[in-house]
């Protein structure tokens, strides 16, 4: 029987995709393998990046492994928190307002005075050119909740200047700021709610008799 | 046979263009030519795909019964896409960001299997891999020019992030072509990454009409 003829049959096609699919299934595994650390540390040293971002003034632990998770309005919400000698001095987390298109992940960073010291955007899917004006690249209004506490503004000011807060909206695009501004606000009551478990006081408390 | 080889690099880079003559793969090409970096990035990976699948399913290409090839040639270029997504998470992840989203959609782009079952599947290894790696280079020249032709109009820079892609190195081709531009948000935006298409497919069948005519006009 000649190759050609062994082609077609139903026992050599399925032979071939068999095997193709365990040579090909092998490769993967070897490149998945070889390539997990690397791709691990490499999004190890981005969160890291994006975590420092958001905070100002001295810690000295790995804020990556000082973890707490709590509920939160949009399911659990993992917390980092960055001490200086022992004590939390201010937290970052994650939160996720609604935009224009979808969702907006921003990480916030608080002190343990309760005031934001930096929000970025981590991801989002609005209107190049009018909405991405939320991404620090592109315009300082980010910026603008720096310092700012639930007391300044008050919490009902906590808006756009569009619907009677203090935050600026941009020409032709007010759905996007308004979810940041939103989001931000959460992650505010989220930490007003959460101070104790957030800050580890019963921890500082017990290590100080 | 150097007249076949000749003819298999024009193919790839002009006439037969994955983009500008077989209008090809346009789901990437629209996706990530808002800028000539990304084009670049995506046309070069594109590239190492066609010239790997190119090359595997040619070599292979007696033992492959005409019954199964297309999933097994679907399931080699997927298997490609997959490793060079792995590769550039793992050592270019500056790039993955950028370009991550739009990799596994090489997978997507019929233009690698189209040249897999037209081209690679008849033709000995030698030619397979060339036609491979200049059908790339072609993708990547449209892309990159339809991207700096966008980022020129919509954003007033050229090449913006080149290191990211390249290295240090090219932080020099990073230019800004119109100072204080305040930006053609169209451009940038899906319809304008098809304006400029169809501009630049106008424009290469002019060329190519001259060229015949005066190729015509010269045998007359």
């Amino acid at each position: 029987m000649s190759f050609a003829e062994l082609r077609t049959k139903i026992g050599y096609q399925g032979l071939l995709l068999g095997g193709v699919a365990l040579f090909t299934s092998a490769a993967l595994a070897i490149a998945s393998h070889s390539t997990e650390t690397d791709i691990r540390a490499a999004e190890a040293a981005d969160l890291k990046q994006s975590l420092t971002q958001v905070l100002t003034g001295e810690y000295d632990n790995d804020l990556i492994k000082d973890t707490v998770t709590l509920p939160g309005l949009d399911g659990e919400v993992k917390v980092y928190r960055a001490r200086h000698a022992g004590k939390v001095e201010a937290v970052v987390y994650r939160v996720v307002g609604h935009g224009y298109a979808g969702a907006i992940v921003c990480v916030m960073g608080v002190s343990r005075e309760g005031k934001v010291l930096g929000v970025r955007i981590v991801s989002h899917k609005e209107t190049p050119g009018l909405g991405d004006k939320i991404e620090p690249a592109k315009d300082k209004w980010i910026h603008s909740f720096e310092g700012k506490w639930l007391g300044d503004p008050p919490a009902d000011k906590w808006l756009v200047k569009k619907d009677g807060g203090v935050f600026d909206q941009f020409a032709g695009a007010t759905i996007t700021p308004r979810a940041v501004v939103k989001a931000v606000k959460q992650g505010m009551d989220f930490f007003a709610e959460n101070k104790v478990s957030l800050l580890d006081e019963a921890a500082a408390q017990g290590a100080k008799p | 046979m150097s007249g076949n080889y000749t003819r298999i690099t024009r193919d790839g880079l002009w006439d037969n263009n994955i983009v500008f003559a077989q209008i090809l793969g346009l789901c990437p090409t629209m996706a990530v030519t808002s800028s000539a970096t990304n084009g670049l990035g995506m046309g070069l990976a594109t590239t190492a795909v066609l010239l790997a699948s190119n090359t595997i399913i040619s070599s292979v290409r007696n033992l492959i019964s005409p019954d199964v090839r297309i999933p097994v040639f679907i399931v080699l270029i997927a298997t490609l896409v997959t490793l060079v997504d792995v590769s550039l998470n793992a050592w270019a992840h500056d790039l993955y960001k950028v370009l991550g989203l739009y990799i596994a959609l090489i997978v997507a782009n019929c233009a690698v299997l189209g040249r897999a079952e037209a081209f690679a599947a008849k033709v000995g290894v030698g030619e397979a891999a060339l036609d491979g790696l200049m059908m790339g280079l072609g993708f990547t020249f449209a892309l990159t020019l339809i991207g700096g032709i966008r980022e020129v109009l919509g954003a007033g820079t050229l090449f913006a992030n080149a290191h990211l892609l390249l290295g240090p190195a090219f932080a020099f081709l990073e230019t800004t072509v119109v100072p204080d531009y305040k930006g053609f948000l169209l451009m940038i935006l899906p319809p304008g990454g098809f304006m400029v298409l169809g501009f630049l497919l106008a424009a290469k069948r002019v060329m190519d009409q001259r060229r015949a005519a005066r190729i015509a006009a010269a045998a007359a």
